[in-house]
């Protein structure tokens, strides 16, 4: 009889390949290894910066120096050695005035093999690509039909140098320099990520989208994301990241800072697939990941994020409701699977009146890996009748997993509603069977029970990308390769 | 249709059932009935692959093959349907979505494209009137917070959907009342024709007054001690079971 156990299916999970990882052999252009004063001003000089630049990069460098790498979080992994990592890689092919059709073709074919069809959603699905290649932002389509609308979306070392005052003025006042650990490195050497502004009173017509890739081995990937939606506008922002497999970790350290002025609303969605590892826990991404949003009166920030790669993750999208009737919202899906680390969650910091929350957190844990939600929600003495919804909701597959869950609650206003819900299931052999009854093999009934699982959130994200993210989650779970 | 022959059966070292013959052919409703831990269930489950349950002697046959090396979801390929008598729950996912996975498995099992959406909507319309059920029903999360008419009924609409060759129905009675299980009842007649078959396990005789059987089997420390016509149902429910261990 063909027994399809627990066993055999953890071995399946255990023995699939990581799909995205193959390596371009594209030309690059990488620093040296080491971290000094010299090669942070090398970087903002092959970035052709301003001194302005030049120094605030220089002063994160001092503090970063200063400081310690955090280890609270529950996650173990042998610290990486920052003097053992080059900080700039640069496909050589690539140059910023060159369109599209001028990219590597090995760059594109890149970019064909992660089921990203450039051409396609220019044409198609309207959907602004900002592609980030290692360390360079490769290629930036639609940006004449933003354009028309006033909404500048380019890649942030062009922003530094044709909008200044937008960046002096809006760079690290959400996720400051001294910030954390993580923050201060990126802030030192951050050599590309999006810029994206939106105009007052303007809906932006289309789903911004940005592809982090790490190419390069030995190098890190410090990207950095700023979008300010000013009074009144929208925008919906999407983010997705691969890395090849290699026997090596590789860092990833971003900082993503929202800015949400009056009335404004952002919606920042985030499939990440980094490379996790294999399936003896070596290599993969360590992605430490500092992401925060500041909404001003009446405006919104939502995160939603899709969380399967990365060895290990330490990541907490926040909100800084400063301003009076503001709604954050977090939706998150994290799967961790082999010997993978995830401590994710949240921070949602309730300053101004009537502000409103909302945390809907997803955890699926299968293999050996350990899977923590932590949040914190705060609600400050000014922050009358804040409210708070929390619900974080764990789902094991085998008995070597595990989940955790970490929620801390400060309350300094007696008016405020604060809601915590937690549950935590296993998927059960009665109901495989029951799908098997009915036709349905086990893999696929796991991807079936997982999205029913995730539903929630998966219905928080665009449409193509809830389609992708459905795969991924098939693909980290189910051994099923390609 | 389906030829049970000697099967041997059983859980780790403890047998279940001795040695069961049973043959079954298309057109027919067969009722499988017998005291508690008569090894009814552990039939059921047997016929249908489930893994928790050793086969250590014996074969079955669906169409003249034995389907006994076969996985649980190639032999509801080959229409081998069975209604649980505990349906689960999954949450998230709708009656609609599950059953459409399901057929569209089964299609894919048979070199057959997806069922197109329109199709599949009619058919949902179709099987739905049938079984005079309610079409929101159908976008809840599957069986979850369902009345336990409810997920028999859901059972019954499932295997409308998917037009099995053999349905087990295993204690489809239990925990109905009698008007759902009128429908139940009804719902399976209305599928009942010439090419496929039914076999109702059972502990009491008043789902037969519904659905009623062409031949009736007792079964007993697991084996079938005495098959009869309808009438010995009757005879059981007058006579209980002891007379005949």
């Amino acid at each position: 009889m063909s027994k399809y156990t627990e066993d055999d299916l953890k071995k399946e999970l255990e023995t699939q390949e990581y799909e995205y990882g193959f390596y371009t052999d594209i030309e690059s252009d990488t620093f040296p290894k080491g971290l000094n004063e010299d090669i942070v001003r090398a970087i903002s000089k092959k970035k052709n910066e301003p001194e302005w630049m030049t120094e605030w990069r220089l002063d994160a460098f001092r503090i970063w120096e200063s400081m310690e790498e955090p280890e609270w979080a529950n996650v173990n992994y042998k610290k990486p050695n920052f003097q053992d990592i080059a900080y700039y890689s640069a496909p050589k092919a690539a140059d910023p005035n060159k369109t599209l059709d001028d990219v590597d073709p090995e760059l594109l074919e890149t970019f064909k093999k992660l089921g990203i069809s450039i051409d396609e959603q220019k044409r198609l699905s309207g959907v602004a690509v900002d592609i980030v290649v290692d360390s360079v932002s490769v290629a930036t389509t639609f940006k004449e039909t933003l354009a028309e609308k006033g909404i500048l979306f380019m890649p942030i070392s062009e922003a530094i140098q044709e909008h200044p005052e937008l960046v002096k003025k809006y760079m690290g006042t959400v996720v400051p320099k001294t910030d954390n650990f993580y923050a201060a490195l990126n802030s030192a050497v951050f050599t590309d990520g999006s810029f994206c502004y939106i105009p007052k009173g303007v809906k932006c017509p289309m789903e911004l989208s940005t592809y982090f890739r790490i190419n390069e081995g030995g190098t890190g990937q410090f990207e950095r994301t700023l979008v300010i939606a000013d009074e009144s506008s929208y925008v919906s922002y999407l983010e997705g990241c691969t890395a090849p497999s290699r026997d090596e970790n590789q860092l990833h350290a971003a900082v993503v800072e929202l800015i949400a002025l009056d009335d404004a609303e952002i919606k920042y969605s985030t499939v990440q697939n980094w490379f996790p590892g294999d399936k003896d826990g070596k290599g993969g991404v360590f992605n430490f990941v500092t992401k925060r949003g500041i909404c001003h009166t009446n405006s919104k920030i939502s995160w939603t994020q899709v969380e399967t790669g990365s060895a290990v993750t330490w990541k907490y999208p926040s909100c800084v409701l400063k301003g009076n009737n503001s709604v954050g919202e977090f939706y998150s899906i994290a799967v961790t699977n082999n010997y993978q680390q995830a401590d994710t969650g949240t921070k949602m910091i309730h300053l101004g009146k009537n502000t409103k929350s909302t945390i809907i957190s997803k955890g699926i844990s299968a293999g050996k890996s350990q899977n923590s939600y932590r949040g914190l929600v705060q609600i400050g003495s000014r922050a009358e009748n804040a409210r708070n919804f929390s619900q974080c909701d764990s789902l094991l597959m085998g008995n070597k997993c595990g989940a955790h869950t970490f929620p801390y609650i400060e309350s300094k206003n007696k008016s405020a509603k604060i809601e915590h819900e937690a549950t935590t299931s296993k998927i059960g052999e009665d109901q495989l069977f029951y799908c098997n009854q009915r036709g349905i093999d086990t893999e696929k009934a796991i991807a079936l029970i997982v999205n029913g699982f995730s539903k929630e959130v998966l219905n928080k994200l665009p449409m193509e990308f809830a389609v992708e993210a459905q795969k991924l989650l098939e693909i980290s779970l189910e051994g099923s390769v390609g | 249709m389906i030829q049970i022959k000697n099967i041997h059966a059983g859980i780790e070292d403890k047998s279940i059932l001795n040695g069961i013959n049973l043959d079954v052919k298309a057109g027919e409703v067969h009722a499988i009935m017998g005291p508690n831990g008569s090894g009814k269930s552990t039939l059921s489950s047997v016929i249908a692959g489930n893994e928790t349950y050793e086969v250590s002697e014996g074969d079955i046959l669906l169409d003249n093959e034995s389907i006994l090396e076969l996985s649980p979801d190639e032999r509801a390929h080959k229409g081998v349907f069975m209604s649980f008598q505990y349906p689960v729950e999954i949450p998230g996912v709708s009656t609609t979505n599950f059953v459409k996975t399901a057929i569209n498995e089964k299609r894919k099992a048979q070199g057959l494209e997806d069922l197109p959406a329109k199709d599949m909507l009619k058919l949902i319309r179709e099987k739905s009137e049938l079984l005079e059920m309610d079409r929101k029903f159908l976008s809840r999360s599957l069986n979850e917070g369902f009345s336990g008419g409810e997920k028999k009924r859901n059972e019954i609409f499932q295997m409308a959907m998917l037009e099995p060759k053999l349905a087990i129905l295993d204690e489809t009675d239990s925990g109905l009342d009698i008007d759902a299980l009128k429908i139940v009842a009804n719902g399976v007649n209305k599928l009942r024709n010439k090419d496929n078959a039914v076999i109702v396990i059972t502990h009491y005789q008043r789902l037969l007054d519904y659905i009623v059987p062409d031949f009736v089997h007792v079964l007993h420390n697991g084996k079938i001690v005495k098959s009869g016509g309808k009438e010995l149902a009757l005879e059981l429910e007058a006579k209980g079971y002891d007379w005949l261990k």
